[in-house]
């Protein structure tokens, strides 16, 4: 389905998408009401998921709205949802003049070195073992064949560790959660 | 194009389409599934109304039009002419957009769901699904998963404590119970060593239906899917007698309206996605007739017919249980969806993955006789789990049995408050 429009329709979607994650994800930090707020950060991960999957990253592209959007997001708003906090005019953080200031400092100094360091560095290709290519992504493992196989093999103890640091996470919220209820 | 052109097809008619082909037949399959669903929807209204009379042995809507088929009709005109009223203190966008929200997960999944063999055409072999992605299962549980924020908002922005209650019960369960579809549907992908619906179809017609071969997997999914869907006994969202009606309380008129054809959207992909996953989607059970040679216009139809055959049995099943099990209590909803269905899903996911790998060491190829070897297994885990484990012992602790002196000290503690109260009446 190769022709000539292809790399015209690439294009517009590539910006549409762009745009509408850096929108979003101003009005994400901008917004007072939480709801809203987390609202806009699901329409970035939405938008983000585009881009992946405009990069033939199918897999990254769906888990961003499987994981983010779906789990997290949804967890995030029934804990805001759950607190029912109050008028969006009482729990704003922005604290005064000065505050300001110094945040939008550091908000320019931080711009500046992404900036410093994109001009003379080069972004590293992606060391996978092997690119997937449409032939390992047309064969029997299909799709997700390509992560799996450098996930489950060559990266394994990375994976395994990781897994185990999650599992540390959870049983140190359950621990947490059993104290606060035994010192009721 | 003559009559003779569509059924004289050249080689041409097995090939991928053209681009131009590609995108034209794309649209055109977008329409017809749509429609086809939102008419499939009205009637499965229609259909839950005779059917729940039928079963509890009244007449049901059975005046307007020829056995009452045109009552949807005048629903749905009744539902647009009827004035929309918006609650106060509300936020209003949220209001507004939380009924899209619900509907549009419900309809995205159609997606990704192949529903016949391909069609062989003059302009190429067009695929009978609409987007045919590489990634289709993981789409659908994406989809699946965001079909929460609809319900979650409509509560939240209602401003009102029993829609608000509704929609909090909504994404716990519907958080809760994911975890155990994912889990529950790892067993399949064990099996196709795939996550394209294609090649998912493609293994059960090779090696046999997963229900058979998957089948406490197909338990773990049916359940959730009812879960998924809030039907009952899972519709604890919006449960009547405790909560109005939940999450759509506030609502009115076609905003109203748009939740209920939301959750018989669901119904309906739920089903399709059973079908899919565990009945072979649009195989035709005893015969390879229509997986081998060329593709026809013949096998396109009947692989049709079968699909639409098994979904449309789901549907009744999921209308059946509606009108015959009672509501599950909240926190016996909880403990099912984290006590037994995801533990018993992990365990399973470890039966399957070691037997597919043993069977893969001993050299069997993936067909019949893997299938033959994985139904005389599952069969041997659905009595022990049915038969041995259940009974109030491990599987059933919504309603486990309480021992001789619990059920002793409770009945003194009603006799002892029955006795008090006479009392004070006297």
């Amino acid at each position: 389905m190769q022709n000539e429009f292809v790399p015209l329709f690439y294009g517009f979607h590539f910006y549409l998408f762009g745009l509408i994650a850096l929108a979003s994800a101003i009005l994400f930090v901008t917004r007072k009401s939480p709801v809203a707020a987390a609202l806009w950060l699901v329409q970035t991960m939405f938008a983000l998921a585009a881009l992946y999957i405009m990069m033939d990253a199918q897999f990254v592209g769906v888990m961003q709205i499987l994981v983010y959007a779906g789990a997290i997001m949804v967890v995030f708003l029934f804990v805001i949802m759950l607190l029912n906090l109050g008028h969006p005019d009482e729990i704003s953080d922005i604290r005064g003049t000065w505050g300001r200031v110094i945040a939008g400092l550091f908000g320019i100094a931080l711009l500046a070195e992404v900036g410093a360091a994109s001009r003379n560095a080069l972004v590293p290709a992606l060391q996978l073992p092997q690119a997937p290519t449409d032939g390992a992504i047309n064969g029997t493992a299909g799709v997700i064949g390509p992560i799996a196989g450098p996930m489950f093999k060559e990266y394994l103890l990375a994976f395994e560790l990781t897994s185990v640091l999650l599992l540390v996470a959870v049983i140190g919220a359950v621990v947490l959660g059993k104290k606060s209820s035994n010192a009721r | 194009m003559t009559h003779a052109s569509l059924f004289a097809l050249d080689a041409t008619s097995q090939m991928d389409p053209t681009t131009g082909v590609f995108i034209l037949a794309s649209i055109v399959k977008m329409i017809a599934i749509f429609t086809l669903v939102m008419v499939g929807v009205a009637y499965t209204t229609f259909a839950e109304r005779r059917i729940s009379a039928w079963i509890q042995d009244r007449h049901g809507p059975n005046r307007v039009g020829p056995l009452g088929l045109f009552q949807v009709l005048a629903d749905g005109i009744k539902n647009l002419m009827k004035e929309e009223t918006y609650p106060s203190e509300s936020n209003l966008a949220l209001f507004i957009l939380a009924p899209a929200l619900a509907f549009i997960p419900a309809m995205l999944t159609w997606a990704v769901i192949p529903f016949a063999s391909p069609l062989p055409t003059p302009w190429g072999r067009i695929d009978m699904v609409v987007a045919d992605l590489p990634v289709g299962f993981l789409f659908t549980l994406a989809i699946s998963s965001i079909g929460v924020y609809g319900l979650a908002l409509a509560g939240w922005s209602s401003n009102n404590k029993y829609a608000l209650l509704g929609g909090l019960r909504a994404s716990a369960q519907m958080i809760s119970y994911e975890i155990a579809m994912g889990m529950s549907t790892v067993c399949v992908l064990l099996l196709s060593g795939n996550v394209h619906l294609t090649e998912i179809i493609k293994q059960q017609s090779t090696m046999g239906w997963n229900v058979f071969l998957l089948s406490i997997a197909f338990f773990l999914f049916l359940i959730a899917a009812f879960a998924e869907t809030n039907r009952v006994p899972f519709d604890l969202p919006e449960a009547e007698s405790e909560l109005i009606a939940g999450y759509h309380t506030e609502y009115s008129a076609m905003k109203f309206s748009l939740f209920p054809i939301s959750e018989y959207a669901g119904m309906i992909t739920a089903s399709a996605m059973l079908v899919t996953l565990f009945f072979g989607g649009w195989d035709i059970p005893f015969t390879q007739w229509d997986n081998t040679g060329d593709f026809t216009v013949l096998k396109t139809l009947l692989t049709f017919a079968s699909f639409a055959v098994k979904v449309l049995f789901w549907v009744f099943f999921y209308i059946w249980i509606r009108w015959t099990l009672p509501r599950f209590r909240y926190d016996q909803l909880m403990s099912l969806g984290w006590k037994v269905m995801l533990p018993i899903a992990l365990a399973y996911v470890t039966i399957v993955a070691t037997l597919v790998l043993v069977l893969d060491m001993a050299g069997l190829s993936r067909d019949w006789r893997f299938g033959g070897v994985m139904f005389a297994v599952n069969a041997v885990l659905v009595v022990l789990l049915f038969f041995v484990l259940d009974r109030g012992r491990i599987v059933s602790p919504a309603y486990s049995r309480l021992d001789k002196a619990a059920v002793d000290r409770l009945r003194a503690v009603t006799a002892a408050r029955a006795a008090l109260t006479t009392g004070e009446g006297a």
